[in-house]
């Protein structure tokens, strides 16, 4: 019996990130779909950056998982259109991200404290970062550099 | 609309993915070399971007040629009079100055190119603009704000950057010249007639050579050649004798 999708969501969710193994990579939002077709489960997984080295370990992590599970058969497809954007990383992504040290993304284009010591003086060291999703911000109370999720 | 030549849509896609597969390997060169860690990790992912969006505009090209290759091949496999990039991106590194005005030079028109992409007929070339364009924005923030950090510096840093800018602007025209491909694309709804980008492009780049204190050099004289394949200078030539090395030496090898 295939097991339900609602399922598989939930073993994805239990894929971490490469590069940011505190969340998942359904926290991420770049899992877009889980659907059956006939035998084989079809992924629709989006790329964050263009050139992000991580979407290809994403790509084998995702079917690993699905294998352990005992899923034979699993396709994955790249889903560029609509583009990815930090507006789909979930609440407790969000969360998480805070507890690991990284400011998660704001609208207002910057982070609103410091993750360590929750001061909100915080300014801009660059706009690129230790991967392509992220920027150096530095608290001016604690004087700790930390990484920003930016907005995309 | 018109339909679309395939052949003319593959050389538009060969002028997309040229164009940053070019500047992007030029400017992965200053990784572990730049002048201070931050702008070494900002231009190392810039060249990221780059070489990522190289995949999706080369990848689209080879499905539209149908001849079998892959976006490796076109990559790696052809030589300098099958490139189609304009003569911009293709020119040396030089000094840190260079690289920046280089890459805000081709930011602001790469900027304003995607965001007209974004709205193109054609769905497959629409959905990669839309997702390079979040990137673009992050690259011409950044090298529009080194431009003017650096012109309007110190008398060194003013000097070598308005040096930059006269020997770069001669290079500019080429991205806004339309030729038989560009009029086939604009006229089928694929993409915008490159002339109409220059109004927008000018007054931002306008804008930041002010504030950066640095004269736009007077002489409209443009070089063209890069797009159409006609000529381009000594320096692709370099450029792929190191980036093909490794397939040209070794071919077929993989990871």
């Amino acid at each position: 019996m295939k097991p339900a999708t609602e399922e598989i969501w939930s073993w994805l969710d239990e894929v971490p990130d490469p590069e940011i193994p505190v969340i998942s990579v359904v926290d991420l939002g770049i899992v877009r779909d889980v659907a059956w077709d006939g035998d084989t489960l079809e992924v629709a997984v989006t790329p964050t950056y263009s050139g992000c080295p991580a979407t290809g370990v994403i790509s084998m992590d995702i079917e690993t998982a699905l294998h352990d599970r005992g899923i034979e058969n699993v396709r994955i497809k790249t889903r560029i259109s609509p583009p990815w954007t930090t507006d789909w990383l979930s609440d407790t992504g969000r969360a998480k991200l805070m507890d690991y040290g990284i400011a998660p993304p704001r609208a207002a284009g910057g982070p609103e404290c410091c993750p360590r010591c929750k001061s909100t003086n915080v300014t801009r060291i660059s706009q690129f970062g230790s991967t392509p999703c992220k920027a150096q911000w530095r608290c001016t109370d604690c004087l700790e550099p930390f990484d920003y999720f930016k907005c995309i | 609309m018109a339909e679309v030549d395939q052949a003319q849509l593959f050389e538009f896609l060969c002028r997309m993915g040229d164009n940053t597969l070019v500047l992007g390997h030029w400017v992965s060169e200053w990784c572990g070399h730049a002048p201070v860690l931050e702008e070494d990790i900002a231009l190392a992912n810039t060249a990221l971007d780059l070489i990522g969006q190289t995949q999706m505009w080369l990848g689209l090209a080879a499905e539209v040629e149908g001849k079998g290759r892959s976006a490796d091949d076109l990559a790696m496999l052809r030589d300098v009079w099958d490139f189609r990039n304009v003569l911009l991106v293709e020119q040396p590194n030089g000094d840190f100055g260079q690289t920046m005005m280089r890459q805000f030079l081709f930011d602001a028109w790469h900027l304003e190119m995607l965001g007209a992409l974004a709205g193109s007929s054609h769905d497959q070339i629409a959905a990669i603009a839309a997702k390079s364009v979040k990137e673009v924005q992050y690259h011409v923030e950044r090298s529009g704000d080194t431009v003017v950090g650096l012109g309007d510096g110190t008398s060194e840093s003013h000097s070598r950057m308005q040096k930059a800018l006269n020997l770069l602007w001669p290079y500019v025209g080429e991205m806004f010249a339309a030729d038989a491909v560009d009029n086939a694309v604009a006229a089928a709804g694929i993409a915008p007639d490159p002339a109409a980008l220059r109004e927008t492009y000018d007054a931002r780049v306008g804008a930041v050579l002010a504030e950066a204190t640095l004269s736009v050099p007077e002489d409209g004289f443009a070089h063209k050649g890069g797009k159409s394949g006609f000529q381009h200078s000594e320096h692709l030539g370099h450029l792929l004798t190191q980036m093909q090395w490794l397939q040209r030496a070794y071919p077929g090898a993989s990871w």
